[in-house]
């Protein structure tokens, strides 16, 4: 018998008998002798708790963590600080053995925490309506890009090649495969060619929607007022894709004037768990509030008058509205709104402005540093948040496995997306980091360039 | 204190704080020398203004609120609610898991990859499939992952436009036609014959040179194998389309038979069912995707290979659909699935479908005489009722509702929608026989209430947080977030 | 269940009420019954040029959302605003509620639908 199994062979010998059957081969008389599995899974027997505990610490330990590596890289998924409230808090298995809402009776404890993740999320972007999240930052952009596909009737989207080209990878993959056009808006400087752009609406009748990332994919703030004032009056709707903790200084997506706000919610408390499970955010105007896909909470009151929490606007979903649903998707990211929450709530505004402006001072720390001996050139002459390129006389493959040797995970290498910046590092400085760590990173790069440099053109 | 009611922006107080950050230790300037001042932001962000104890006590009582696997029986059909193993969440929580960045360099996450390696090739094994994917996020997202693995395959085949059509039978899953719209699918609905299976004449009428594929769960969603899966899977091989197997069902077959025999070309598996992992009130689930051997050079990139005894992230592979999530999935949920495989092997893997379907059809059995079923024969994994004999009025709703007073969750219900007032109970391996005895025990005084007392079923549940909501009123002037006007 | 004479019925159970060549169109207190409290009632826009059979609106009720087929073909002149705050007033008055208002391109399309005893029967042998 196993641990997770309370059926003993006393037991399952009554409900045999109950059932009038003699073994239980009887209960699978109805699949064809033919496909019955001959000779059983070829899997390893089961393991004891202590073998599995042994076989998976060595696992675990064949990876460097970032407990043993001082953590530079960002491009997407970023090392932050998490309270120990969080971890702690949704490790409570009333949280996490839970299931969908679905009875609000006996799940006011999750609605509840989804209808706070909701407001956190519309203040921190200054939108009017979200739901109770998504799967990641890159499929709440395909799914945002559904919504305006469906609002404006046209088909094509246009998005700019300095969003993160992971999130247009999966764009390209769905609005293939879903018939839609995806256009690419060319940059300059390391931002959206606002000329392109420009041009773009001019000559294209079929556009719903124009994305936009800030900070974009190299860490820098865009002039999202200016695409704003572009898309102003057009059809067109203005999806921004932004980065959740620089909300707390830059400009809410509500003040440019976008109509969906979508990001990567990993930042707000959420465990880089070698990328994933994350937790996808979307949010946008009242007008599109019934377009939103996926899970809302809403609040209503019981029988009795009380204050209630409840899944709402239910009717666009695929339980209900099947093929005709506004998204096939039913799950969120529950545990990780979850935790997004609780990150939100134990930092507070101040916290939270807190972490965004030391990322910013640190960011421009190491820029300086590494930047004012000359050996390292800015790829960009742009005002960034806390990420930023820098182009070297050296691979940046060498660099980071300097870097490595030196306990330090370097940056992104971009020649793997962008293939005309062979020589640049996209590096990511944290609220976490300190100064003896960026000065660190400096000391490397430069012994780096100085050594390996010197014959190199 | 299940009588807590407060809202976290109603414990706000100005000045409260509850994190600690270190000081900035390095040389600062004015933040508008370092970013324009027409980017930044100046509305407030409105987070609440709370000490860490309000945090604690805020998200514990919270808690308290929620029904879960940990505190008693969930005998929701189709979502198999088994018992969530506490060492999955250990081992999901090491720093060289739970610390890593995606992006890292291959020879830092050796072993990452060798995790999601091992898994890949004990799930192809489970399934009978020649590869399969980690990257889907969930279940649906495996299907919409799957139907454009089958677009993509008669795309190369050049007869995309004209295989317009996906299959599916009137007891699916909604996500089925859901996901088959959002690619522009035709969704066409096949009923099902007086037995609960498909109907193979009906499926014939259908069948043509315009159909893409069809998707199916076997068990189907009433708890019943298919007996003609292979005349099914022979039937739309012939007209030209792929079989999709909807692994919503698979805790009924593990080692027992398997998709890949039964002939399907294109599976996914729910991780968060299956595999035991946590369901999270909502997700993170994992919808890992398994393809026949001439399909795998569509899977999302990138794919885990093993060289050598080395393991690396191959991006090459010419022909792929491309990605469908970033990064490669919800690896600390496959984390928790591949410890779960370990901790069963073979043989539990088998115990467990076994033990599965002899819970379904014990409690099934006792339940029969009392509630309507309306397709009595053996069952798999779960089963469905047809509620009680319309008596003074009960609901199959106000049944549910009156579970919860007796300290179950209650079942799905209304669902498949081919069933009048279905009540679809899965009561999972991980159950024991005493359990499903006191469930009886309920159901059947239930059944008796409702001839008795109906209002108590009617007015239940009684001692609930909150009792039975208003969804009208919420869906008619929706407030889905917190603003001081909306206080009542 | 009211059935009001004079007006024109379809087998989805939308009304048509004409007045010179418009056509003023909503639902029956059939369909409005069997819907439920209704929640929204998505509206389409001013100008829209219709088939008949297309679906011109979508009206969810808490458990179900409905597609509303057009009976007749014609370009949308007015929309019923007042649904967007007050969706229950289908529930309510089914035949006072009109949803939308057509300019009809062709009025003998009218000939196909049904009139009030016709849906009256109609109705009889559905159920």
């Amino acid at each position: 018998m196993h641990r997770y199994i309370p059926g003993t062979e006393a037991d399952l010998a009554r409900m045999l008998d109950k059932l009038g059957l003699t073994s239980s081969e009887d209960l699978f008389g109805d699949v064809p002798g033919e496909l019955m599995l001959k000779g059983g899974l070829d899997l390893p027997e089961a393991l004891s708790e202590q073998e599995l505990v042994r076989k998976m610490k060595a696992l675990s330990r064949k990876n460097s963590s970032l407990d043993d590596l001082v953590c530079f890289l960002g491009a997407g998924a970023y090392d932050h600080y998490i309270p120990a409230v969080v971890g702690q808090l949704v490790s409570r298995s009333e949280f996490y053995t839970s299931y969908t809402p679905y009875q609000p009776e006996i799940s006011q404890g999750t609605l509840q925490a989804i209808f706070e993740y909701q407001t956190m999320i519309c203040n921190l972007t200054g939108m009017d309506a979200t739901n109770a999240s998504m799967y990641d930052g890159a499929t709440a952009c395909v799914e945002a890009a559904k919504m305006a596909v469906d609002s404006t009737r046209r088909n094509t989207i246009a998005v700019s090649k300095t969003v993160n080209p992971e999130v247009r990878k999966v764009l390209g993959t769905y609005m293939d495969l879903c018939g839609f056009n995806i256009i690419e808006i060319d940059m300059d400087n390391g931002v959206t060619d606002l000329v392109r752009l420009k041009e773009l609406l001019a000559g294209n009748s079929d556009l719903a929607a124009v994305i936009v990332q800030s900070p974009n994919f190299f860490g820098i703030v865009e002039d999202m007022d200016a695409v704003g004032e572009l898309l102003n009056g057009s059809k067109t709707l203005f999806i921004s894709y932004v980065d959740p903790i620089s909300l707390a200084i830059l400009k809410k997506p509500s003040e440019y004037g976008a109509d969906i706000a979508v990001g990567e919610g990993q930042p707000l408390g959420n465990s880089l768990n070698f990328g994933g499970p994350y937790v996808g955010f979307l949010a946008t105007c009242e007008k599109l509030m019934r377009r939103l896909p996926g899970r809302i909470v809403g609040q209503t009151k019981d029988i009795d008058g009380k204050r209630a929490f409840v899944l709402t606007l239910q009717a666009r979903e695929q339980h209900i509205r099947r093929s005709r649903a506004s998204s096939n998707i039913c799950s969120n990211q529950g545990l990780n709104a979850l935790a997004a929450a609780i990150y939100m709530a134990t930092m507070g505004e101040h916290g939270l402005k807190e972490v965004a402006t030391q990322c910013v001072q640190k960011a421009h720390y190491a820029y300086r540093k590494l930047t004012e001996s000359g050996v390292y050139k800015p790829l960009f002459d742009k005002p960034f948040f806390m990420e930023f390129a820098v182009t070297g006389p050296v691979e940046p493959a060498v660099v980071n496995n300097d870097l490595l040797g030196a306990g330090i995970l370097g940056g992104y290498q971009l020649y793997r997306d962008y293939p005309e910046y062979r020589n640049s590092l996209l590096i990511c400085v944290t609220e976490k980091r300190t100064k003896a760590e960026i000065d660190k990173l400096v000391e490397t790069m430069l012994s780096t360039a100085a050594k390996e440099g010197s014959g190199m053109a | 204190m299940r009588a807590y009611d407060k809202l976290i922006f109603e414990l706000s107080r100005e000045g409260r704080r509850a994190y600690s950050l270190p000081k900035c230790d390095v040389d600062t300037l004015p933040i508008d020398e370092l970013i324009p001042k027409e980017f930044i932001g100046t509305a407030p962000l409105n987070m609440p203004e709370v000490s860490e104890v309000d945090i604690v006590r805020h998200y514990t009582n919270l808690s308290s609120k929620n029904y879960c696997v940990d505190t008693g029986f969930y005998p929701l059909g189709s979502c198999t609610m088994k018992y969530n193993p506490k060492i999955n969440e250990v081992v999901a929580s090491y720093e060289g898991f739970m610390n890593i960045h995606p992006l890292q360099p291959e020879e830092t996450v050796q072993g990452a990859l060798e995790v999601m390696y091992e898994l890949r090739k004990a799930l192809e094994e489970i399934t009978g499939m020649y590869e399969v994917t980690l990257q889907p996020a969930a279940g649906a997202h495996g299907e919409l992952t799957g139907l454009m693995i089958m677009k993509a395959y008669h795309r190369e085949r050049g007869e995309d436009a004209k295989r317009t059509k996906i299959i599916v039978p009137d007891s699916a899953h909604g996500t089925n036609p859901a996901s088959a719209a959002v690619l522009g699918f035709e969704v066409i609905e096949v009923e099902s014959n007086e037995h609960g299976d498909v109907d193979i004449e009906k499926l014939r009428k259908v069948l043509g040179d315009d159909v893409a594929g069809m998707m199916l769960t076997n068990p189907n969603t009433l708890g019943l194998f298919e007996p003609n899966i292979k005349e099914i899977c022979d039937l739309v091989h012939a007209a030209g389309g792929l079989m999709y197997y909807d692994g919503a069902n698979a805790n009924a077959i593990l080692g027992i038979t398997r998709p890949g025999d039964m002939g399907f070309d294109i599976i996914h598996l729910n991780l968060h069912k299956t595999f035991s992992t946590p369901h999270g009130g909502g997700g993170p689930g994992s919808g890992p995707v398994g393809v026949r051997k001439d399909l795998a050079k569509f899977l999302p990139v990138p794919v885990v290979e093993k060289h050598g005894d080395k393991y690396t992230l191959n991006y090459d592979r010419p022909h792929s659909i491309g990605k469908v999530k970033s990064f490669y999935g919800h690896f600390a949920v496959c984390l928790k699935a591949y410890a779960y495989i370990l901790s069963m092997g073979a043989e539990g893997l088998r115990n467990v479908s076994i033990n599965a379907v002899i819970n379904a059809n014990y409690l099934m059995n006792a339940l029969k005489g009392t509630y309507k079923l309306p397709i009595d024969r053996m069952c798999k994994h779960e089963f469905v009722l047809g509620g009680l004999e319309n008596e003074n009025g009960v609901t199959t709703m106000d049944i549910a509702k009156r579970l919860i007073d007796y300290g179950f969750h209650p079942p799905t219900v209304y669902f498949p929608l081919t069933i009048n007032d279905a009540i679809m109970i899965e009561p999972t391996e991980t159950e024991s026989v005493d359990t499903l005895d006191a469930f009886v025990s309920a159901m059947l005084k239930i059944a008796e209430e409702a001839k008795t007392s109906p209002e108590l079923l009617k007015e239940a549940p009684h001692n609930t947080p909150v009792r039975r909501v208003d969804e009208v009123t919420a869906a008619r002037n929706p407030i889905i977030r917190f603003s001081k006007t909306d206080v009542s | 269940m009211e059935i009001k004479k004079g007006l024109y019925y379809t087998e989805e159970h939308e009304w048509v009420r004409v007045s010179g060549n418009t056509a003023y169109i909503g639902i029956t207190d059939y369909a409005q019954d069997a819907m439920g409290d209704i929640v929204y009632v998505e509206l389409p826009e001013v100008g829209d040029t219709l088939k008949a059979g297309d679906v011109f609106s979508v009206i969810e009720s808490v458990k179900a959302a409905s597609d509303i087929y057009l009976p007749v073909s014609g370009t949308v002149l007015k929309v019923n605003t007042e649904l967007e705050d007050s969706p229950e007033m289908i529930n309510e008055d089914p035949y006072g509620s009109w949803i939308i208002a057509v300019d009809m391109l062709d009025d003998t399309e009218l000939d196909q639908l049904m009139d009030a005893a016709a849906y009256k029967e109609y109705l009889s042998e559905e159920n």
